[in-house]
Order: C-alpha cells, then structure tokens, then sequence
C-alpha cells in the first residue's frame, strides 16, 4: 500500500484508514457522497465515479476506504472497479486525449488518427507518457456519430478529426 | 398542481414567448462544433438591434442536422442556418428585418426533412429542454394528468398494446405485453427502468431525446409506472453522456418542484419517484440483466432469463424495462389515441423509428421516419448518398446486427425484414460504408468490440469471440487456410447458439452477415495455391 506514493498515500502513512484526521480534502466528497447515499452498498457504482473524480483514479487506498463505508467487502469493491472501463486503478496523465473508435468514426478513418497520435507521443492508446502529461485513451463510441470522426480533449468534444489537427491540439499541450 | 394550473403553466410560458424565436442547438454535436457561442453572439445581436422586446435567441435540442452543424432556426419562418459561424450569428438577427444572412442557408424542402415523420422528436429542436414551463406550453404532461384521472390502469396497459408499439432498443418485444406481463404479477414493490445505456457505437438517438427533450421520457415512464403499479423508476445513462445526464437531473428537479413527479402527482394517489443511475462504461449492461445487476450496485454480469425482469427483477422485484425511444412513444400515444398510432407503420411494426443515418454519407445526422419506408429512400433520398462513390453495404443493428449489402436497399424498414436479412433492427444506428470498405475488416472491427466487452461470465462468449477474433486476423494477414474460414462459420453458430445473453448471441451476427453477402471478400484473402496441373488458382471453399 505504502508503495503508492500519492497525497492521499502519504498522508495516511502509519495508518490503515487513509483518511484518519481528516486532513485530506479530497476525501470530503467521497464521505459526502457515501453520506448522502446513506452507506447503501447498491450506491457503490456511484461512489466509485465520486471518488474518481475527487482523486483522478482508484487508488488501493481510497478502495479499501470504500469498502469500510459501505461495509463491502474489498474484493467486491475491486471487482466492480476492474469490470467498469471508466475506472481506472492507474493514475493518468495531465492532460487526456480519447480517441472515439466507433463505428462511424472507424469508417472515417479515426483508427488513422488513433495512429497518428500513437507514433507522436510514442505510446499506445490506453497508455500515459512518462512525462505523466498525455494519456491517449480510445473510446468505443461517444455518441457524436454525425461528426466524425471524434476526438475528446480534456472533456471537449472535437468533431471531423484528421490526423493532422488532432496532432496540432496534442502539440499545443505538449508545449504548455 | 391541477389539470387548470398545468394550463395556465403553459399559457403563461405561451405569452412570455417573443413572436420570432430564434433557435441554436446546443445539443453535443453542434455544442463540439461552437454552437454555444453562437448562440451568445445571437443574443448579442438581438440586444445590438434592440429587438429584444419581440425576438428572443434560444437554445435548444437537436435538429437532426448534425453532420452541418451548428444548426439555427428562426421560427415560426422556418428558416435554417447551417454551419452558423459565430462572427455570421449577428447577420442572421439583421436578416430578420429583410436582406440576407452571411450564413448558409439551409433547405428544409430537402428530403432529409421531408421524408421525416415527427412522433418522438416533434419538439427536439424546438424548446430549452432545461425548461419545464418549454415542454408544459407544448401539452407537455398532459398524458400524464389523461391516465390518471380518465384512464385505469388496465385500460392504459390495453391502449398501449393496441398502438401495436414495439421495443425500440432493437429486441421488437411488443411493448403492451411487457406492460401486462409485470401489471399481473403479484407483489407491492414493482420498478420501472429506463435504458439509456446506448451502447452500440454508430447509435447516439436515445442520447439526443434525452438531451432534447428529457420530459418526454419522464413522462412516459410516469404513466408507465401507474400503468404496471411501480412507484419507484430508474433511468440507467451511460457515462459518455455527460450532458445528457445534466439535463435529466434538471428535467426531474423541475418536475418535482412543479408535482409532476414524487408524491400524489397531480393531487392523486399516484407517487412516483425516478433516480438516474449513471454507467461506467460497459457495453454488456445494455442487457437488461446486466443493466439490473449494475444499478444494485455489482458487476454488469448478465444472468439466465427465465425467470424474466417482468417476475423477478430489481432486487428481485417485478420490473418493467423499456428503451428511452420506448418511453418516448408513451405520452405521444396516449395524448393522440391508439389508432392513430396504429395507422402509421406496416402491418407487423408500427409508428416510427429514429435512426443514426452516420458513416460514408453526405447528409450525417438524425431522421425520424415511419416503418416500412425503404433503406434506399433513407440512404439515396435522405441521406443524399455517397460522396464521390457508391453504397456497398448498411450496417444496422451495430455489433448484434449485420451487413445489408446495396442490391438489397429496397427492402422496407420494419423488425422482421430486416431480421430475415440476417440484420437487426437494433437500437437504430446505421453506418453507410461505400466501395473503399472492406467488410472482412468490418468484421474484425465488430468482433475485436465483442472480444474486448464481453463480460466473461459465459466461456461461449469469452473464449468464442477472441477465437473468432483470432481467425479473422488470420485471414487479414492471409495466413488462413479454407479449414479455418469452415472452423469460423462452425464456431459462429455455436458462440450463437450457447451463449448466456445477447451480446454473445449476437456477437457472430457481423461475420455471419459478411460472409453471406461479401462471402468472396472473405475467400479472396485465402493464400493463392497451384494445383496439380500448374495453375494458379484460389483454394475451393466449401459452403
């Protein structure tokens, strides 16, 4: 556990609940949304997008947190963050770049995007550069069909990517 | 609130409304295209030239237009803007006192529009979906108010069993019987769920209705609930929605401020409450099942049906699941009667379909057409063909469906021709692909999809799809031999056959549609040999 050196991690060094004192902020929300849930374990899903939000990925430690407020067992816990895509146990980078791999964006050609941007930052998509800057994720469809092929940078969706300006957006946060 | 309240909501927002309404989209696809500033620039415009006693600019849902976005109409002239750049929005303001806008005009004559006949998303485009009084002034919960003071619960069940409304998530089960079928079952606490979770890529409908016009779905699943006997109703939205889902947050604030949702609604006895539950990017909890186990809070693993949701559902309770499209239909239903419903449509599928008209074609966006008009006036007419080539195939149905290939673009739309096509229906996404597509490759697509989103409960499933995944790359690579192009089509029927639900049952459905249609696509990737006699030729392919 002690391996993962985080904020959250680190402030609860020498103890086993991460958040003993409350002197990390980012729990606040995830206790206020297990509190607004009234502990129910079926709100588990719920408190898991909470607790992504707040802390950016599922680490081990905010899991095992969880799993006391909602009296689950962990490995339930764990299992239901590993069976969900939008949950990740692994922190990501500053910056996220998703790559819509839908139908429609793949037969505009947005694998020639996921490609491009591949060879740019040199990592595959579901990776993070070592730099912790870009993660390059792929998404199987975002539902913005009648403008692809699309591209979601930190949130915003793109429309009719090509390579080139999917490139050129990547380049600006490269710099910034 | 009352039945005169209601009105008078509604008169009120009818007087508060300027005579010319300008309205933007703001829905996803024109928001990704700038619509938002334009529609600050429309504004600024109207303050500008001081029109603002008499015009006013709105956002709103979607047009349907999406591949020009972002889109602006100025109504009641009907003018459409495409393609609105914001430095163009203030010309359209000073076109309304006569000249031309600096904006591309649109052409609703077109029959992108014209072919369109309008049920579910009569108002998409029209009204502030986060505006309660938008939907009220348009006879917005009015339905609602019919069935519970003039309709009993039997008799709403039976109106919708005779408008002949199927499924709309792709299954085609008849939607009254589902209604019967958890309406006799035994037992207080009975549920209702929307399902929202759109997970076929190519398919954004149920997203667009619920960013356009949230109330409608709140409305139909409300009467759904009086109709079974539920007074607690969920609606599952997937994650990639963002803005779907704050819409719906909203739509139900609203109503509940208004009571037209929570406690005695409308002053009855009826109580009906709807939570959202929000996905986390799971494809298989589409599945009804699956979709069950992850709003009680586990993993999204589909279980053995029987026994049914309609018996034993959420917490094991009697539960009624209907798609977003479904409950779109409700409302509409019961305000225009049963008949009239009827009357549109075939003989086996009535009333209209929305569908995603996306992929290698030129007018991208959303149509609403009635069943039984034909797959080439969609692509051809509607969509305007390809550009720069020809159709080679429609994909409908998306991973579950399969490949209708062009010579077959007569074929009506409706759920049962399509099945007989070795397609589906589904939830309504359909992918032009034009001559430069290979469809071997669009299996492989289909299927890496299937591989990667199985939940691995079932080993048909789990194991199937990575073999079926492994043999198609192997004749993408031209390494297969005529032995394993036979061990695909085998393993197709048996992942079909033995799989534990339909995301496995369906999974083959890309391959198998393929390969009856494109089939010489497939053998054309058999390494060549030379036979006894020194000729070069292509290895025989048993059928």
């Amino acid at each position: 556990m002690a391996s993962i050196q985080t904020e959250g991690a680190k402030t609860a060094k020498g103890s086993d609940r991460p958040n003993v004192g409350g002197t990390d902020r980012r729990f606040k929300p995830l206790d206020l949304a297990m509190k607004r849930q009234q502990y129910r374990p079926e709100a588990l899903i719920e408190v898991l997008h909470k607790a992504q939000e707040s802390f950016g990925y599922l680490e081990e430690e905010v899991l095992v947190y969880i799993a006391r407020g909602l009296k689950l067992p962990l490995s339930r816990v764990y299992g239901v963050a590993t069976f969900y895509h939008l949950f990740s146990l692994k922190p990501s980078g500053a910056h996220t770049c998703v790559v819509c791999l839908g139908t429609a964006c793949y037969v505009k050609g947005s694998n020639k995007v996921a490609e491009g941007l591949e060879q740019e930052l040199g990592i595959k998509v579901g990776e993070t550069t070592p730099d912790g800057k870009i993660s390059l994720m792929a998404a199987r469809c975002v539902g913005a069909c009648g403008i692809a092929p699309v591209v979601v940078f930190d949130g915003a969706v793109a429309g009719k990517q090509e390579p080139e300006n999917a490139l050129a957006r990547i380049k600006e946060w490269e710099l910034g | 609130m009352d039945l005169t309240e209601l009105i008078a909501v509604g008169s009120a927002e009818r007087e508060r409304q300027k005579s010319v309404r300008v309205h933007c989209c703001t829905s996803t696809g024109c928001r990704a295209a700038n619509s938002q500033e334009v529609l600050q620039q429309l504004q600024a415009g109207i303050t500008a030239k001081g029109m603002g006693d008499r015009v006013e600019a709105v956002g709103v849902g979607c047009m349907g237009f999406c591949g020009r976005g972002p889109l602006v109409q100025v109504e009641p002239a009907g003018i459409l803007y495409e393609e609105v750049k914001p430095d163009e929005a203030p010309s359209i303001i000073t076109a309304l006192e006569g000249g031309k806008a600096k904006a591309l005009q649109g052409d609703i004559q077109h029959p992108f529009f014209a072919h369109q006949v309008k049920i579910v998303r009569e108002y998409s485009g029209k009204i502030d979906p986060e505006r309660i009084e938008e939907y009220i002034a348009v006879g917005g919960y009015q339905s609602l108010h019919k069935v519970l003071y003039e309709m009993t619960p039997a008799e709403v069940v039976t109106e919708i069993t005779r408008s002949g409304l199927r499924g709309r998530g792709g299954g085609g089960y008849p939607t009254g019987l589902k209604w019967a079928t958890v309406a006799k079952m035994p037992g207080e606490q009975k549920y209702v769920i929307c399902n929202g979770d759109e997970g076929d890529p190519g398919a954004f409908m149920d997203r667009s209705v619920l960013e356009s016009d949230p109330h409608l779905v709140l409305e139909g699943m409300a009467i759904a609930g009086y109709a079974i006997g539920a007074n607690h109703g969920f609606i599952y939205v997937r994650a990639e929605y963002p803005l779907a889902i704050q819409r719906l947050q909203k739509a139900i604030q609203q109503a509940k401020k208004y009571g037209l949702l929570g406690s005695q609604i409308f002053d009855s006895h009826f109580d009906f409450k709807i939570e959202i539950r929000i996905g986390a990017g799971a494809f298989v909890c589409g599945e009804e099942t699956a979709l069950i186990a992850s709003i009680e809070g586990g993993r999204g693993n589909p279980r053995p049906r029987p026994p049914y949701p309609a018996q034993s559902g959420l917490w094991h309770c009697p539960t009624l699941i209907n798609n977003v499209e479904t409950f779109a239909n409700i409302a509409p239903i019961v305000r225009e009667g049963a008949d009239w419903y009827a009357s549109i449509g075939t003989e086996k599928s009535k009333g209209t379909k929305i569908f995603a008209l996306t992929g290698k074609i030129r007018n991208n966006g959303l149509i609403e057409v009635p069943m039984g008009i034909s797959l080439r006036q969609i692509v051809e007419e509607m969509g305007g063909g390809v550009p720069d080539g020809q159709v080679k195939a429609v994909q409908t149905g998306g991973p579950s469906g399969g490949c209708i290939p062009a010579d077959l673009l007569d074929t009506p739309v409706d759920y049962d021709s399509l099945t007989a096509l070795g397609s589906m229906m589904g939830s309504g996404g359909m992918v032009v692909m034009d001559e430069s597509t290979n469809m071997v490759e669009v299996a492989h697509f289909y299927m890496e999809f299937c591989r990667g989103e199985s939940c691995g409960k079932c080993i048909p499933c789990r194991a199937g799809t990575v073999q079926l995944y492994g043999l198609l790359t192997k004749l993408l690579h031209k390494q297969a031999t005529p032995a394993d192009l036979d061990k695909l089509k085998e393993l197709c029927a048996m992942v079909k056959e033995t799989s534990l639900c339909g995301l496995g049952m369906s999974a083959p459905n890309p391959v198998l549609s393929t390969l009856r249609y494109f089939g010489e696509e497939y053998e054309a990737l058999l390494p060549s040999i030379t036979d006894l006699n020194g000729r070069v030729g292509r290895v025989p392919v048993s059928q």
